[in-house]
């Protein structure tokens, strides 16, 4: 018997993960195992059909919307809407966030305005905006830009607050006027906050979006979907919905992409 | 304060010296700075020591006109030279390059709100690119840089804008000591060939003799000038194993020593 020697054993590693790499198809592949699920489910029994519609119907009721043009008849208005709400709130954010980040009394003035504002449910204020900007585009504009703008003002002055300030310093020291200084070092220097925000607040966006349309509108995806709702049609209501997700997802997308330019030089 | 320099290659352009006139400073209750009256005359490098919290970072920042001091004055003798963009130019211990732009974006920076046109402005930037060996490097952003690459960027920017006094605060203290040694080459080289201003703040005694013309030291908080220390054998004929420059830092290790030693018990106290 060999004589039992000292024990030996590679050091255990204990590094790795706080890492997430980019890993292709996963989110694909969820998507695809819950639709499976869904459709197999519906179409075996398992899963009753009042409760949950069969993604093949609500593919055929999507492709329904395609052929007779009503799917653009009810996009347009909506991306309308949305990209006018949006850019508003976000620009008016920004901007308001960049004076909260530089100014002292301005700071002091709009912080508690903001943090008052915040949990109000913009939806609540509707009819507030219907008599203050008619019952038309105007309310629906103002709801979608009064929603992104609070998120975007409070990223925005976060991340203006994160600017390394030796930059600032740098800037001042080489004389740089002050708009330079905003333009050229607090902007880009706060952009990775306020593209993070810019993610929440878009989101919000597309939810006010929907309540805008649903409480008031002949055509878009809010109107569309309480209509389907109203009379228990679920395809439509889900061909409606998978609109909103996949208008989620483009959106997300779209950050990302600028996110990647505009910040390339972090990684 | 030196003698006549020799071998400048050009007439002396730089026509501005900074004097300092008792000035004295206080953050609150704490006394940081005391009657420090100080001329840096123009052409030389003049090395500031002494122990931590001294009040050399405010006293720079006072030079640079970035903070104002409780009492005394700061005078600009003469006029900046002829060209000069920036007369009082930092270079920062962390670099202060912005990650967003490249090499020569970062240079630029300090140029683009002169309006010198699109070829002016490049030629400089080329010009203070040659001088400082980084004309590879241009389009590299400050993540793809070593330490003294960064630094060297950041000198490169200062010397863009034709200072008529650098303002260097420990300059090299982030680098390694090799690295250290090479941008002390490079200081060294870049002042022989255009002699320039300087005020240069540091913790290490090798490097103020090195660079040094005059160098200042100060005592411990409240910061006080002890001793000028000025060497004057040229710069480019100084090296580390000099036994008269060794001597000279054995002097300034003793002004500093038991001010360094009282200095770190009392900030252990705070
Ligand atoms: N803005 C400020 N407000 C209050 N106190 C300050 C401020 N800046 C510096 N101090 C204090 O003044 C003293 C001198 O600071 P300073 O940074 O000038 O010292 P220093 O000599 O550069 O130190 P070090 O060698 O560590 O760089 C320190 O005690 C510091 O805490
Ligand atoms: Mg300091």
């Amino acid at each position: 018997m060999p004589e039992p020697g000292p024990d030996i054993r590679p050091v255990p590693f204990r590094g790795g993960g706080f890492a997430p790499r980019s890993v292709r198809m996963v989110g694909a592949f969820v998507f695809v195992a819950l639709i499976a699920i869904a459709e197999i489910g519906t179409r075996q029994g398992w899963i009753s059909a009042l409760t949950l519609p069969r993604p093949s119907d609500v593919l055929a009721t999507f492709g329904e919307l395609w052929d007779s043009g009503l799917l653009f008849k009810h996009l347009q208005p909506s991306l309308t809407r949305l990209a006018v709400g949006a850019a508003l709130g976000a620009s008016i954010g920004i901007s308001v966030g960049v004076l909260i980040g530089l100014f002292s009394y301005i700071r002091a003035g709009l912080v508690p305005l903001v943090a008052a504002l915040f949990p109000i449910p913009k939806i609540a204020l509707l009819p507030l905006f219907v008599i203050w900007f008619g019952i038309d585009e105007g309310s629906k504009y103002a709801l979608i830009a009064f929603g992104t703008f609070t998120p975007t003002v409070v990223a925005t002055y976060g991340a203006v607050d994160n600017v390394d300030r030796t930059l600032v310093r740098m800037g001042q020291s080489f004389g740089l006027s002050w708009w330079s200084i905003v333009r050229k070092i607090v902007i880009p220097g706060a952009m990775p906050g306020i593209l993070s925000g810019l993610r929440v607040s878009l989101a919000i966006a597309i939810i006010l979006l929907v309540a805008a349309e649903m409480l008031g509108a002949e055509y878009g995806i809010g109107a569309y979907i309480l209509e389907a709702g109203s009379l228990y049609d679920l395809e439509r209501l889900f061909a409606g919905v998978v609109i909103l997700s996949l208008l989620g997802v483009v959106v997300s997308a779209a950050i990302s992409q600028a996110e990647k330019r505009l910040l390339r030089w972090r990684s | 304060m030196a003698a006549p320099r020799k071998g400048r290659r050009r007439t002396p352009t730089y026509l501005m010296e900074l004097r300092l006139n008792s000035v004295s400073h206080a953050y609150g209750h704490t006394e940081v700075l005391r009657d420090i009256t100080l001329t840096i005359p123009e052409g030389q490098i003049v090395c500031v020591v002494g122990p931590s919290g001294c009040g050399k970072s405010t006293l720079l920042r006072m030079i640079g006109g970035l903070e104002r001091p409780d009492s005394g004055e700061i005078l600009q003798v003469g006029a900046p030279p002829a060209g000069c963009l920036n007369p009082l130019t930092y270079v920062f211990q962390d670099f202060a390059l912005l990650p967003w732009r490249s090499v020569e974006g970062n240079i630029a920076l300090a140029l683009e709100d002169h309006r010198l046109g699109r070829t002016r402005e490049r030629d400089i930037v080329a010009g203070v690119l040659e001088r400082t060996g980084l004309s590879d490097f241009a389009r590299a952003l400050p993540r793809q840089l070593s330490g003294g690459m960064k630094q060297r960027v950041a000198i490169a920017r200062a010397l863009a804008v034709n200072p008529a006094v650098m303002l260097l605060d420990e300059p090299l203290s982030a680098l390694d000591a090799q690295t250290r040694e090479l941008l002390m080459d490079d200081l060294v080289t870049l002042w022989t060939r255009t002699p320039f201003t300087a005020v240069y703040v540091t913790h290490n005694l090798a490097e103020a003799v090195r660079l040094g013309h005059a160098i200042v030291v100060l005592s411990r908080r409240p910061g006080a000038v002890r001793e000028v220390v000025e060497i004057n054998q040229p710069l480019q004929n100084r090296n580390a194993t000099d036994p008269a420059l060794e001597a000279r830092r054995e002097h300034l290790w003793q002004l500093m020593r038991d001010e360094a030693r009282a200095a770190d018990a009392e900030l252990a106290h705070a």
